[in-house]
Protein backbone atom coordinates (compact mmCIF):
# COMPACT_ATOMS: atom_id res chain seq x y z
CA UNK A 1 0.00 0.00 0.00
CA UNK A 2 0.95 3.71 -0.16
CA UNK A 3 3.66 4.58 2.24
CA UNK A 4 3.25 8.37 2.11
CA UNK A 5 4.01 8.94 5.79
CA UNK A 6 6.50 7.96 8.07
CA UNK A 7 3.73 6.12 10.61
CA UNK A 8 4.19 2.22 10.80
CA UNK A 9 0.80 0.20 10.36
CA UNK A 10 -0.37 -3.28 11.99
CA UNK A 11 -2.53 -4.75 8.97
CA UNK A 12 -5.68 -5.95 10.84
CA UNK A 13 -6.47 -8.79 8.81
CA UNK A 14 -9.85 -7.71 8.72
CA UNK A 15 -11.83 -8.06 5.11
CA UNK A 16 -11.28 -4.82 2.72
CA UNK A 17 -10.68 -2.20 5.94
CA UNK A 18 -6.60 -2.38 5.71
CA UNK A 19 -6.87 -1.12 1.98
CA UNK A 20 -9.26 1.89 3.54
CA UNK A 21 -6.77 2.49 6.27
CA UNK A 22 -3.80 2.72 3.82
CA UNK A 23 -2.26 -0.46 5.36
CA UNK A 24 -3.86 -0.37 8.61
CA UNK A 25 -4.20 0.59 12.09
CA UNK A 26 -1.34 2.82 12.89
CA UNK A 27 1.65 0.85 15.16
CA UNK A 28 1.90 1.48 18.69
CA UNK A 29 -1.11 3.49 19.10
CA UNK A 30 -4.45 3.25 20.49
CA UNK A 31 -7.56 3.71 18.03
CA UNK A 32 -11.35 4.73 19.15
CA UNK A 33 -13.63 2.72 17.57
CA UNK A 34 -17.12 4.17 18.17
CA UNK A 35 -20.37 2.80 17.79
CA UNK A 36 -24.12 2.58 18.68
CA UNK A 37 -25.35 -0.36 19.89
CA UNK A 38 -25.10 -3.23 17.05
CA UNK A 39 -23.39 -1.22 15.12
CA UNK A 40 -20.66 -4.49 15.15
CA UNK A 41 -17.58 -2.58 17.46
CA UNK A 42 -17.32 -5.70 19.64
CA UNK A 43 -17.32 -7.84 16.15
CA UNK A 44 -14.32 -5.77 15.35
CA UNK A 45 -12.79 -5.56 18.56
CA UNK A 46 -12.78 -9.58 18.01
CA UNK A 47 -11.52 -9.61 14.78
CA UNK A 48 -8.58 -7.45 15.39
CA UNK A 49 -7.37 -9.84 17.57
CA UNK A 50 -8.65 -13.05 16.15
CA UNK A 51 -6.80 -12.13 12.63
CA UNK A 52 -4.07 -11.12 14.45
CA UNK A 53 -3.40 -14.58 15.61
CA UNK A 54 -4.91 -16.62 12.79
CA UNK A 55 -3.20 -14.46 9.68
CA UNK A 56 -0.13 -12.93 11.53
CA UNK A 57 0.47 -15.17 14.62
CA UNK A 58 0.51 -12.18 17.07
CA UNK A 59 -1.07 -12.94 20.58
CA UNK A 60 -3.33 -10.53 21.83
CA UNK A 61 -5.38 -9.35 25.20
CA UNK A 62 -9.22 -8.61 25.27
CA UNK A 63 -10.36 -6.41 27.89
CA UNK A 64 -13.95 -6.67 28.34
CA UNK A 65 -16.07 -4.47 30.30
CA UNK A 66 -19.46 -5.32 29.15
CA UNK A 67 -19.56 -9.04 28.17
CA UNK A 68 -18.43 -11.39 30.01
CA UNK A 69 -15.70 -13.60 28.63
CA UNK A 70 -17.86 -16.14 28.27
CA UNK A 71 -20.35 -14.60 25.83
CA UNK A 72 -17.08 -13.43 23.96
CA UNK A 73 -16.12 -17.05 23.48
CA UNK A 74 -19.61 -18.16 22.30
CA UNK A 75 -20.68 -15.60 19.91
CA UNK A 76 -17.44 -16.10 18.09
CA UNK A 77 -17.11 -19.34 17.74
CA UNK A 78 -19.56 -18.99 14.48
CA UNK A 79 -17.05 -17.28 13.02
CA UNK A 80 -14.84 -20.28 13.64
CA UNK A 81 -12.77 -18.38 16.11
CA UNK A 82 -11.85 -20.89 18.42
CA UNK A 83 -10.35 -18.51 21.94
CA UNK A 84 -10.56 -21.33 24.06
CA UNK A 85 -8.12 -23.08 21.96
CA UNK A 86 -6.38 -19.79 21.74
CA UNK A 87 -6.20 -19.26 25.47
CA UNK A 88 -5.05 -22.97 26.46
CA UNK A 89 -1.86 -21.99 23.74
CA UNK A 90 -1.32 -18.88 25.23
CA UNK A 91 -2.07 -16.84 22.26
CA UNK A 92 -5.49 -14.87 24.01
CA UNK A 93 -5.98 -13.89 27.07
CA UNK A 94 -8.99 -11.55 29.01
CA UNK A 95 -8.60 -8.96 31.18
CA UNK A 96 -12.90 -9.73 32.34
CA UNK A 97 -13.83 -6.28 34.24
CA UNK A 98 -17.75 -7.14 33.51
CA UNK A 99 -18.44 -9.91 36.68
CA UNK A 100 -17.48 -6.82 38.79
CA UNK A 101 -19.57 -4.29 37.05
CA UNK A 102 -22.52 -6.19 38.92
CA UNK A 103 -21.60 -5.68 42.27
CA UNK A 104 -22.42 -2.93 45.11
CA UNK A 105 -19.14 -0.53 45.14
CA UNK A 106 -18.96 2.89 46.81
CA UNK A 107 -16.82 5.49 46.20
CA UNK A 108 -15.14 7.56 48.55
CA UNK A 109 -12.43 9.81 47.97
CA UNK A 110 -9.67 9.56 45.06
CA UNK A 111 -9.15 6.88 43.10
CA UNK A 112 -7.53 5.85 40.14
CA UNK A 113 -7.52 2.47 37.20
CA UNK A 114 -3.99 1.44 38.52
CA UNK A 115 -4.54 -2.13 39.06
CA UNK A 116 -6.71 -2.68 35.44
CA UNK A 117 -3.44 -1.49 34.11
CA UNK A 118 -1.60 -3.76 36.52
CA UNK A 119 -3.87 -5.94 34.96
CA UNK A 120 -3.52 -5.65 31.34
CA UNK A 121 0.33 -4.96 31.87
CA UNK A 122 0.40 -8.58 33.12
CA UNK A 123 -1.92 -10.02 30.70
CA UNK A 124 0.59 -8.87 28.32
CA UNK A 125 3.78 -9.68 29.04
CA UNK A 126 2.54 -13.28 30.15
CA UNK A 127 1.38 -13.83 26.98
CA UNK A 128 4.02 -11.53 24.22
CA UNK A 129 0.59 -9.99 22.88
CA UNK A 130 1.34 -7.24 20.11
CA UNK A 131 -2.58 -6.43 19.70
CA UNK A 132 -4.97 -5.32 23.04
CA UNK A 133 -8.91 -4.58 22.57
CA UNK A 134 -10.61 -3.06 24.97
CA UNK A 135 -14.47 -3.09 24.82
CA UNK A 136 -16.60 -0.91 25.54
CA UNK A 137 -15.62 2.52 27.41
CA UNK A 138 -19.02 3.06 27.71
CA UNK A 139 -19.77 1.19 30.85
CA UNK A 140 -17.01 2.65 32.94
CA UNK A 141 -18.54 6.02 32.38
CA UNK A 142 -21.74 4.33 33.88
CA UNK A 143 -19.93 2.94 37.02
CA UNK A 144 -17.70 6.37 37.57
CA UNK A 145 -19.83 9.30 37.99
CA UNK A 146 -16.69 11.65 37.43
CA UNK A 147 -16.19 12.66 34.05
CA UNK A 148 -13.28 14.35 35.02
CA UNK A 149 -11.43 11.42 36.30
CA UNK A 150 -12.57 9.33 33.44
CA UNK A 151 -10.77 11.28 30.70
CA UNK A 152 -8.01 11.72 33.25
CA UNK A 153 -7.70 7.92 33.16
CA UNK A 154 -8.52 7.74 29.89
CA UNK A 155 -5.61 9.38 28.78
CA UNK A 156 -3.70 7.57 31.47
CA UNK A 157 -5.16 3.51 29.97
CA UNK A 158 -4.15 5.10 26.02
CA UNK A 159 -0.72 6.29 27.04
CA UNK A 160 0.16 3.12 29.19
CA UNK A 161 -1.10 0.53 26.29
CA UNK A 162 1.84 2.64 24.19
CA UNK A 163 3.91 1.99 26.53
CA UNK A 164 3.44 -1.26 26.48
CA UNK A 165 4.64 -1.32 22.52
CA UNK A 166 1.25 -2.66 21.58
CA UNK A 167 -1.29 -1.65 18.69
CA UNK A 168 -4.77 -1.15 20.67
CA UNK A 169 -8.47 -0.98 19.69
CA UNK A 170 -10.95 0.52 21.85
CA UNK A 171 -14.29 0.61 21.51
CA UNK A 172 -16.64 3.78 22.91
CA UNK A 173 -20.37 4.16 22.57
CA UNK A 174 -22.49 6.91 20.58
CA UNK A 175 -25.93 7.39 21.90
CA UNK A 176 -27.20 7.82 18.34
CA UNK A 177 -26.04 8.51 14.35
CA UNK A 178 -24.64 12.01 13.11
CA UNK A 179 -24.79 13.46 16.58
CA UNK A 180 -21.59 13.61 18.14
CA UNK A 181 -18.55 11.37 18.16
CA UNK A 182 -19.10 9.35 21.98
CA UNK A 183 -21.97 9.98 24.34
CA UNK A 184 -19.55 11.23 26.77
CA UNK A 185 -18.19 13.86 24.28
CA UNK A 186 -14.28 13.11 25.76
CA UNK A 187 -13.09 10.16 24.90
CA UNK A 188 -12.42 11.19 20.99
CA UNK A 189 -9.95 14.09 22.49
CA UNK A 190 -8.30 11.68 24.61
CA UNK A 191 -7.40 9.17 21.12
CA UNK A 192 -5.58 10.33 18.18
CA UNK A 193 -6.93 7.81 15.91
CA UNK A 194 -11.01 7.62 15.50
CA UNK A 195 -13.09 5.52 13.71
CA UNK A 196 -17.06 5.34 13.56
CA UNK A 197 -19.00 2.22 12.67
CA UNK A 198 -22.45 3.13 11.58
CA UNK A 199 -25.77 1.17 11.51
CA UNK A 200 -28.19 2.91 9.37
CA UNK A 201 -31.30 2.83 7.44
CA UNK A 202 -31.07 3.79 3.88
CA UNK A 203 -33.26 3.61 1.47
CA UNK A 204 -35.45 1.37 3.68
CA UNK A 205 -32.43 -0.54 4.12
CA UNK A 206 -30.23 -1.47 6.87
CA UNK A 207 -26.74 0.25 5.88
CA UNK A 208 -23.56 -0.12 7.71
CA UNK A 209 -20.97 2.01 7.19
CA UNK A 210 -17.08 2.70 8.54
CA UNK A 211 -15.69 5.72 8.07
CA UNK A 212 -12.05 6.71 9.59
CA UNK A 213 -12.51 10.42 11.13
CA UNK A 214 -8.91 10.57 12.34
CA UNK A 215 -5.22 9.04 12.05
CA UNK A 216 -2.75 11.41 13.69
CA UNK A 217 0.26 12.09 11.43
CA UNK A 218 -0.89 9.36 9.45
CA UNK A 219 -3.24 9.44 6.00
CA UNK A 220 -5.89 6.57 5.15
CA UNK A 221 -9.26 7.15 2.91
CA UNK A 222 -11.89 9.53 3.72
CA UNK A 223 -15.77 8.67 3.78
CA UNK A 224 -17.71 6.49 4.63
CA UNK A 225 -17.51 2.80 3.55
CA UNK A 226 -20.46 0.23 3.26
CA UNK A 227 -19.26 -3.26 5.17
CA UNK A 228 -21.37 -5.96 5.80
CA UNK A 229 -21.26 -8.78 8.73
CA UNK A 230 -20.89 -11.78 7.11
CA UNK A 231 -21.76 -14.98 9.50
CA UNK A 232 -18.84 -16.80 7.56
CA UNK A 233 -16.09 -14.24 7.06
CA UNK A 234 -16.94 -11.76 9.77
CA UNK A 235 -16.42 -7.90 8.60
CA UNK A 236 -16.05 -7.42 4.83
CA UNK A 237 -15.81 -3.78 4.04
CA UNK A 238 -16.97 -5.00 0.45
CA UNK A 239 -16.15 -2.65 -2.44
CA UNK A 240 -12.70 -1.85 -1.74
CA UNK A 241 -11.99 -5.35 -0.53
CA UNK A 242 -11.28 -6.30 -3.79
CA UNK A 243 -9.98 -3.54 -5.78
CA UNK A 244 -6.66 -4.88 -7.54
CA UNK A 245 -4.63 -3.85 -10.75
CA UNK A 246 -5.32 -5.92 -13.66
CA UNK A 247 -1.88 -7.26 -14.05
CA UNK A 248 -1.83 -9.57 -16.98
CA UNK A 249 -4.53 -9.65 -19.80
CA UNK A 250 -5.41 -12.78 -22.03
CA UNK A 251 -5.15 -12.61 -25.33
CA UNK A 252 -6.96 -15.68 -25.64
CA UNK A 253 -10.68 -16.09 -27.56
CA UNK A 254 -14.20 -17.79 -26.68
CA UNK A 255 -17.07 -18.12 -28.46
CA UNK A 256 -19.88 -15.94 -27.26
CA UNK A 257 -22.34 -19.13 -28.82
CA UNK A 258 -23.20 -17.33 -31.60
CA UNK A 259 -20.27 -17.52 -34.59
CA UNK A 260 -21.67 -14.33 -36.80
CA UNK A 261 -21.56 -12.06 -33.08
CA UNK A 262 -17.81 -13.41 -32.64
CA UNK A 263 -17.24 -12.34 -36.15
CA UNK A 264 -18.34 -8.81 -34.93
CA UNK A 265 -16.32 -8.97 -32.18
CA UNK A 266 -13.33 -9.45 -33.93
CA UNK A 267 -13.02 -12.96 -33.04
CA UNK A 268 -14.95 -14.10 -30.27
CA UNK A 269 -14.56 -12.67 -26.40
CA UNK A 270 -11.40 -12.35 -24.62
CA UNK A 271 -10.99 -14.89 -22.28
CA UNK A 272 -10.96 -12.38 -19.26
CA UNK A 273 -13.39 -10.50 -20.53
CA UNK A 274 -16.72 -8.41 -19.46
CA UNK A 275 -19.26 -7.65 -21.92
CA UNK A 276 -22.02 -6.34 -21.17
CA UNK A 277 -25.66 -6.93 -23.21
CA UNK A 278 -28.33 -3.76 -23.11
CA UNK A 279 -31.05 -3.71 -24.78
CA UNK A 280 -35.18 -3.43 -24.70
CA UNK A 281 -37.17 -6.24 -23.14
CA UNK A 282 -37.51 -8.93 -25.51
CA UNK A 283 -34.94 -7.82 -27.92
CA UNK A 284 -32.64 -11.06 -27.26
CA UNK A 285 -30.80 -10.53 -24.19
CA UNK A 286 -31.19 -13.28 -22.26
CA UNK A 287 -30.79 -15.38 -25.53
CA UNK A 288 -27.56 -14.24 -25.66
CA UNK A 289 -26.68 -15.17 -22.27
CA UNK A 290 -28.28 -18.88 -22.22
CA UNK A 291 -26.04 -18.97 -25.96
CA UNK A 292 -22.91 -18.06 -24.36
CA UNK A 293 -24.14 -20.37 -21.12
CA UNK A 294 -24.53 -23.26 -23.64
CA UNK A 295 -21.49 -22.64 -25.37
CA UNK A 296 -19.16 -22.60 -22.46
CA UNK A 297 -20.72 -26.24 -21.54
CA UNK A 298 -20.43 -27.53 -24.90
CA UNK A 299 -16.80 -26.69 -25.25
CA UNK A 300 -16.34 -28.37 -21.47
CA UNK A 301 -16.10 -25.29 -19.49
CA UNK A 302 -18.22 -24.79 -15.99
CA UNK A 303 -20.69 -21.51 -16.03
CA UNK A 304 -22.72 -20.07 -13.34
CA UNK A 305 -25.81 -18.64 -14.60
CA UNK A 306 -27.04 -15.87 -11.99
CA UNK A 307 -30.32 -15.05 -12.90
CA UNK A 308 -32.58 -12.29 -11.41
CA UNK A 309 -36.22 -12.10 -11.03
CA UNK A 310 -36.53 -15.32 -13.35
CA UNK A 311 -37.02 -18.05 -11.44
CA UNK A 312 -34.89 -21.17 -12.47
CA UNK A 313 -38.20 -23.14 -13.92
CA UNK A 314 -38.78 -19.97 -15.68
CA UNK A 315 -35.32 -19.92 -17.29
CA UNK A 316 -35.11 -23.63 -18.07
CA UNK A 317 -38.66 -23.25 -19.97
CA UNK A 318 -37.42 -19.85 -21.68
CA UNK A 319 -34.20 -21.77 -23.24
CA UNK A 320 -36.59 -24.93 -24.04
CA UNK A 321 -38.28 -23.24 -26.44
CA UNK A 322 -34.86 -21.95 -27.96
CA UNK A 323 -33.44 -25.47 -28.30
CA UNK A 324 -31.45 -25.05 -25.36
CA UNK A 325 -31.51 -28.14 -22.84
CA UNK A 326 -30.33 -26.45 -19.26
CA UNK A 327 -31.90 -29.39 -17.41
CA UNK A 328 -29.04 -31.70 -19.11
CA UNK A 329 -26.20 -29.50 -19.25
CA UNK A 330 -27.04 -29.36 -14.91
CA UNK A 331 -26.85 -32.60 -15.25
CA UNK A 332 -23.83 -32.89 -16.54
CA UNK A 333 -22.17 -30.77 -13.97
CA UNK A 334 -21.08 -28.10 -15.60
CA UNK A 335 -23.90 -25.37 -15.05
CA UNK A 336 -25.05 -24.03 -12.24
CA UNK A 337 -28.19 -22.03 -12.27
CA UNK A 338 -28.83 -19.81 -9.25
CA UNK A 339 -31.97 -17.15 -9.31
CA UNK A 340 -33.25 -14.93 -6.72
CA UNK A 341 -35.00 -11.81 -6.58
CA UNK A 342 -32.77 -8.42 -5.15
CA UNK A 343 -34.78 -7.48 -2.92
CA UNK A 344 -34.04 -10.55 -0.97
CA UNK A 345 -30.89 -9.47 0.09
CA UNK A 346 -28.87 -6.67 0.49
CA UNK A 347 -26.46 -5.89 -2.29
CA UNK A 348 -23.21 -6.52 -0.03
CA UNK A 349 -25.06 -10.07 0.95
CA UNK A 350 -25.26 -9.91 -3.01
CA UNK A 351 -22.10 -9.81 -3.44
CA UNK A 352 -20.98 -12.06 -0.89
CA UNK A 353 -23.16 -14.92 -2.84
CA UNK A 354 -21.98 -14.65 -5.92
CA UNK A 355 -18.14 -14.52 -4.67
CA UNK A 356 -18.63 -17.12 -3.04
CA UNK A 357 -20.11 -19.23 -5.78
CA UNK A 358 -17.50 -18.19 -7.89
CA UNK A 359 -15.03 -19.43 -5.47
CA UNK A 360 -16.81 -22.99 -4.82
CA UNK A 361 -18.15 -23.80 -8.23
CA UNK A 362 -14.77 -22.09 -10.37
CA UNK A 363 -16.30 -21.24 -13.21
CA UNK A 364 -15.18 -20.37 -16.61
CA UNK A 365 -18.11 -18.11 -17.39
CA UNK A 366 -20.78 -16.07 -15.46
CA UNK A 367 -23.65 -14.53 -16.41
CA UNK A 368 -25.78 -11.79 -14.52
CA UNK A 369 -29.15 -11.57 -16.41
CA UNK A 370 -29.82 -8.33 -15.29
CA UNK A 371 -27.49 -6.77 -13.30
CA UNK A 372 -29.73 -3.80 -13.50
CA UNK A 373 -31.86 -5.60 -11.42
CA UNK A 374 -29.79 -4.76 -8.68
CA UNK A 375 -30.68 -0.90 -9.25
CA UNK A 376 -34.03 -1.35 -7.06
CA UNK A 377 -31.80 -2.05 -3.89
CA UNK A 378 -28.31 0.01 -4.12
CA UNK A 379 -27.65 3.96 -4.87
CA UNK A 380 -25.91 4.54 -8.24
CA UNK A 381 -22.85 5.16 -6.29
CA UNK A 382 -23.07 1.37 -4.40
CA UNK A 383 -24.13 -0.72 -7.56
CA UNK A 384 -20.94 1.27 -9.74
CA UNK A 385 -18.42 -0.20 -6.85
CA UNK A 386 -20.19 -3.60 -6.60
CA UNK A 387 -19.72 -3.80 -10.31
CA UNK A 388 -15.96 -2.95 -9.67
CA UNK A 389 -15.14 -4.87 -6.97
CA UNK A 390 -16.97 -7.97 -9.16
CA UNK A 391 -15.35 -7.03 -12.10
CA UNK A 392 -12.05 -6.97 -10.36
CA UNK A 393 -12.42 -10.55 -8.89
CA UNK A 394 -13.62 -11.98 -11.97
CA UNK A 395 -10.63 -10.90 -14.26
CA UNK A 396 -8.31 -11.79 -11.79
CA UNK A 397 -9.74 -15.49 -12.25
CA UNK A 398 -10.20 -15.40 -16.11
CA UNK A 399 -13.97 -15.77 -15.82
CA UNK A 400 -15.51 -14.77 -19.63
CA UNK A 401 -18.78 -12.42 -18.06
CA UNK A 402 -21.88 -11.80 -19.37
CA UNK A 403 -23.69 -8.53 -17.79
CA UNK A 404 -27.43 -7.82 -19.47
CA UNK A 405 -28.42 -4.43 -18.50
CA UNK A 406 -32.30 -4.23 -18.69
CA UNK A 407 -34.32 -0.89 -20.40
CA UNK A 408 -34.17 2.02 -18.70
CA UNK A 409 -30.80 0.73 -16.51
CA UNK A 410 -27.89 2.56 -15.25
CA UNK A 411 -25.87 0.63 -17.21
CA UNK A 412 -27.47 0.79 -20.62
CA UNK A 413 -25.76 2.62 -22.66
CA UNK A 414 -27.45 6.23 -21.94
CA UNK A 415 -24.58 7.12 -20.43
CA UNK A 416 -21.12 5.68 -21.74
CA UNK A 417 -18.98 7.17 -19.31
CA UNK A 418 -19.79 5.47 -16.54
CA UNK A 419 -19.31 1.88 -18.15
CA UNK A 420 -16.67 2.48 -20.52
CA UNK A 421 -14.26 1.80 -17.79
CA UNK A 422 -16.20 -1.31 -16.61
CA UNK A 423 -16.63 -3.33 -19.85
CA UNK A 424 -14.43 -4.75 -22.71
CA UNK A 425 -17.19 -5.32 -25.51
CA UNK A 426 -20.33 -3.12 -25.22
CA UNK A 427 -22.75 -5.50 -27.74
CA UNK A 428 -26.46 -3.48 -27.49
CA UNK A 429 -29.55 -4.16 -29.04
CA UNK A 430 -33.10 -2.58 -30.40
CA UNK A 431 -35.92 -2.15 -31.88
CA UNK A 432 -35.71 -0.78 -35.56
CA UNK A 433 -39.11 0.22 -37.69
CA UNK A 434 -38.05 -1.06 -41.19
CA UNK A 435 -41.28 -0.20 -43.82
CA UNK A 436 -44.32 -2.16 -42.17
CA UNK A 437 -42.46 -4.10 -39.39
CA UNK A 438 -40.94 -3.87 -36.14
CA UNK A 439 -37.26 -5.19 -36.46
CA UNK A 440 -34.51 -6.37 -33.83
CA UNK A 441 -30.81 -4.90 -34.63
CA UNK A 442 -27.69 -5.78 -33.03
CA UNK A 443 -24.60 -3.71 -32.37
CA UNK A 444 -21.29 -4.23 -30.82
CA UNK A 445 -20.36 -0.58 -29.78
CA UNK A 446 -17.04 -1.39 -28.20
CA UNK A 447 -14.51 -3.95 -28.31
CA UNK A 448 -11.50 -3.30 -26.66
CA UNK A 449 -8.33 -4.65 -27.61
CA UNK A 450 -10.00 -5.30 -31.30
CA UNK A 451 -11.18 -4.13 -34.53
CA UNK A 452 -15.20 -4.96 -34.54
CA UNK A 453 -18.12 -4.54 -36.80
CA UNK A 454 -19.33 -1.20 -36.64
CA UNK A 455 -22.47 -1.79 -38.67
CA UNK A 456 -26.08 -2.19 -37.07
CA UNK A 457 -27.27 -5.58 -37.94
CA UNK A 458 -30.05 -7.19 -38.35
CA UNK A 459 -31.03 -9.85 -35.36
CA UNK A 460 -34.25 -12.74 -36.03
CA UNK A 461 -34.81 -15.46 -33.37
CA UNK A 462 -36.21 -18.60 -33.63
CA UNK A 463 -36.80 -22.13 -32.49
CA UNK A 464 -33.29 -22.31 -32.95
CA UNK A 465 -31.76 -19.57 -31.35
CA UNK A 466 -30.61 -16.03 -32.68
CA UNK A 467 -29.69 -15.08 -36.31
CA UNK A 468 -27.19 -11.88 -37.14
CA UNK A 469 -28.21 -10.80 -40.72
CA UNK A 470 -26.82 -7.96 -43.18
CA UNK A 471 -25.93 -4.57 -42.16
CA UNK A 472 -29.48 -2.81 -42.09
CA UNK A 473 -29.02 -0.21 -45.08
CA UNK A 474 -32.82 0.50 -45.07
CA UNK A 475 -33.56 1.05 -41.38
CA UNK A 476 -31.06 3.49 -39.36
CA UNK A 477 -31.46 2.57 -35.80
CA UNK A 478 -32.95 5.99 -36.02
CA UNK A 479 -35.54 4.41 -38.44
CA UNK A 480 -34.62 7.20 -40.57
CA UNK A 481 -34.61 5.96 -44.60
CA UNK B 1 -16.76 -10.76 69.20
CA UNK B 2 -16.55 -10.32 65.00
CA UNK B 3 -13.28 -9.81 63.78
CA UNK B 4 -13.32 -7.86 60.46
CA UNK B 5 -10.77 -8.34 57.69
CA UNK B 6 -10.11 -6.38 55.09
CA UNK B 7 -7.67 -6.61 51.69
CA UNK B 8 -6.29 -3.49 50.64
CA UNK B 9 -5.60 -3.20 47.44
CA UNK B 10 -3.23 -0.68 45.64
CA UNK B 11 -1.45 -0.05 42.71
CA UNK B 12 2.55 0.60 43.46
CA UNK B 13 3.77 2.81 46.43
CA UNK B 14 2.06 6.09 45.79
CA UNK B 15 1.08 9.12 48.04
CA UNK B 16 -2.84 7.68 47.30
CA UNK B 17 -1.94 4.53 48.30
CA UNK B 18 -0.66 5.08 51.43
CA UNK B 19 -3.53 7.62 52.36
CA UNK B 20 -5.83 4.81 51.63
CA UNK B 21 -3.81 2.36 54.15
CA UNK B 22 -3.56 4.98 56.99
CA UNK B 23 -7.12 6.00 55.89
CA UNK B 24 -8.45 2.47 56.50
CA UNK B 25 -5.90 1.92 59.40
CA UNK B 26 -7.09 4.90 61.48
CA UNK B 27 -10.99 3.57 60.75
CA UNK B 28 -10.05 0.04 62.23
CA UNK B 29 -8.42 1.19 64.77
CA UNK B 30 -11.29 3.66 66.16
CA UNK B 31 -13.99 1.64 65.52
CA UNK B 32 -13.22 -1.69 65.88
CA UNK B 33 -12.27 -2.28 68.99
CA UNK B 34 -12.42 -5.96 68.85
CA UNK B 35 -9.63 -6.57 66.21
CA UNK B 36 -9.12 -6.56 62.68
CA UNK B 37 -7.27 -7.65 59.93
CA UNK B 38 -5.70 -5.96 57.02
CA UNK B 39 -3.82 -7.31 53.91
CA UNK B 40 -2.54 -4.94 51.79
CA UNK B 41 -1.95 -6.40 48.31
CA UNK B 42 0.02 -4.12 45.72
CA UNK B 43 -1.68 -4.89 42.07
CA UNK B 44 1.43 -3.76 40.50
CA UNK B 45 3.39 -6.71 42.61
CA UNK B 46 0.60 -9.02 42.56
CA UNK B 47 -1.39 -8.62 39.46
CA UNK B 48 -2.44 -11.78 39.46
CA UNK B 49 -4.41 -11.29 42.97
CA UNK B 50 -5.49 -8.10 41.43
CA UNK B 51 -7.00 -10.52 38.73
CA UNK B 52 -8.58 -12.94 40.96
CA UNK B 53 -10.21 -10.39 43.01
CA UNK B 54 -11.64 -9.03 39.55
CA UNK B 55 -10.22 -5.42 40.70
CA UNK B 56 -10.61 -2.42 38.47
CA UNK B 57 -9.72 0.57 40.32
CA UNK B 58 -7.33 1.36 42.84
CA UNK B 59 -7.47 1.84 45.86
CA UNK B 60 -10.00 -0.72 46.33
CA UNK B 61 -10.81 -1.91 49.90
CA UNK B 62 -12.67 -5.65 50.16
CA UNK B 63 -14.14 -6.24 52.97
CA UNK B 64 -13.82 -9.77 53.84
CA UNK B 65 -15.53 -10.63 56.72
CA UNK B 66 -18.05 -10.40 57.85
CA UNK B 67 -20.22 -11.61 55.13
CA UNK B 68 -21.42 -10.34 53.04
CA UNK B 69 -18.15 -8.91 51.18
CA UNK B 70 -18.23 -5.00 50.71
CA UNK B 71 -16.09 -2.99 48.42
CA UNK B 72 -15.19 0.69 48.48
CA UNK B 73 -12.65 2.56 46.09
CA UNK B 74 -11.31 5.52 46.89
CA UNK B 75 -8.62 6.97 49.10
CA UNK B 76 -11.23 6.72 51.84
CA UNK B 77 -10.50 10.20 52.47
CA UNK B 78 -14.36 10.69 54.03
CA UNK B 79 -13.82 8.99 57.13
CA UNK B 80 -17.64 9.37 57.86
CA UNK B 81 -18.83 8.16 54.86
CA UNK B 82 -15.86 5.41 54.60
CA UNK B 83 -17.13 3.50 57.58
CA UNK B 84 -20.84 3.69 56.47
CA UNK B 85 -19.33 2.25 53.45
CA UNK B 86 -17.78 -0.54 54.67
CA UNK B 87 -20.12 -1.15 57.47
CA UNK B 88 -17.93 -0.57 60.41
CA UNK B 89 -20.25 -0.05 63.80
CA UNK B 90 -20.95 3.77 64.50
CA UNK B 91 -19.27 5.93 66.54
CA UNK B 92 -22.19 5.85 69.18
CA UNK B 93 -22.01 2.10 69.75
CA UNK B 94 -18.57 2.00 70.55
CA UNK B 95 -17.24 2.22 74.92
CA UNK B 96 -17.71 5.74 75.65
CA UNK B 97 -13.76 5.86 75.81
CA UNK B 98 -13.49 5.61 72.34
CA UNK B 99 -15.81 7.92 70.88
Amino acid sequence: MTGGDAIKRVPTGINGFDQIALGGLPACRSTLVSGTTGSGKTLFAVEFLARGITTFDEPGVFVTFEETSADIRRNSASLGFTIDRWEGAGKWAFVDVSASLGEEESAVGAYDFGALLSRVGHAVRRTGARRVAVDSLGSIFLRFADVGIVRHELARIAGALEELGVTSVVTAERPEEYDGVTRYGVEEFVFDNVMILRNVLRRQRRSRTIEIVKFRGAQHRTGEWVFTIDGREGIVVVPIAFLASRETASSARVSSGNAELDRMCGGGFFRDGIVLVSGPSGAGKTLTGLAFTAAGVAAGERCLHWSFDETREQLVRNAGGWNLDLAAMEASGLLRIVSGYPEAASLEDHFLEIRRAVEEFAPARLVVDPLSALERVASPKALLDFVLALTAILRRREITTLYVSAPGGRFTPVDPPVIAGLVDISIMFRYTERDDEIRRAIAVLQSRGSAHDHRIRDVTIDGTGMHIGEGMRNGTPDGAK
Amino acid sequence: MTVYSFRLYVAGKTERSQTAEVNLRFLCDSRLPGGYEVEIVDASERPDLAEDGRILATPTVVRLAPLPQRRVIGDLSDHGRAAVALGLPAADELPPDRR
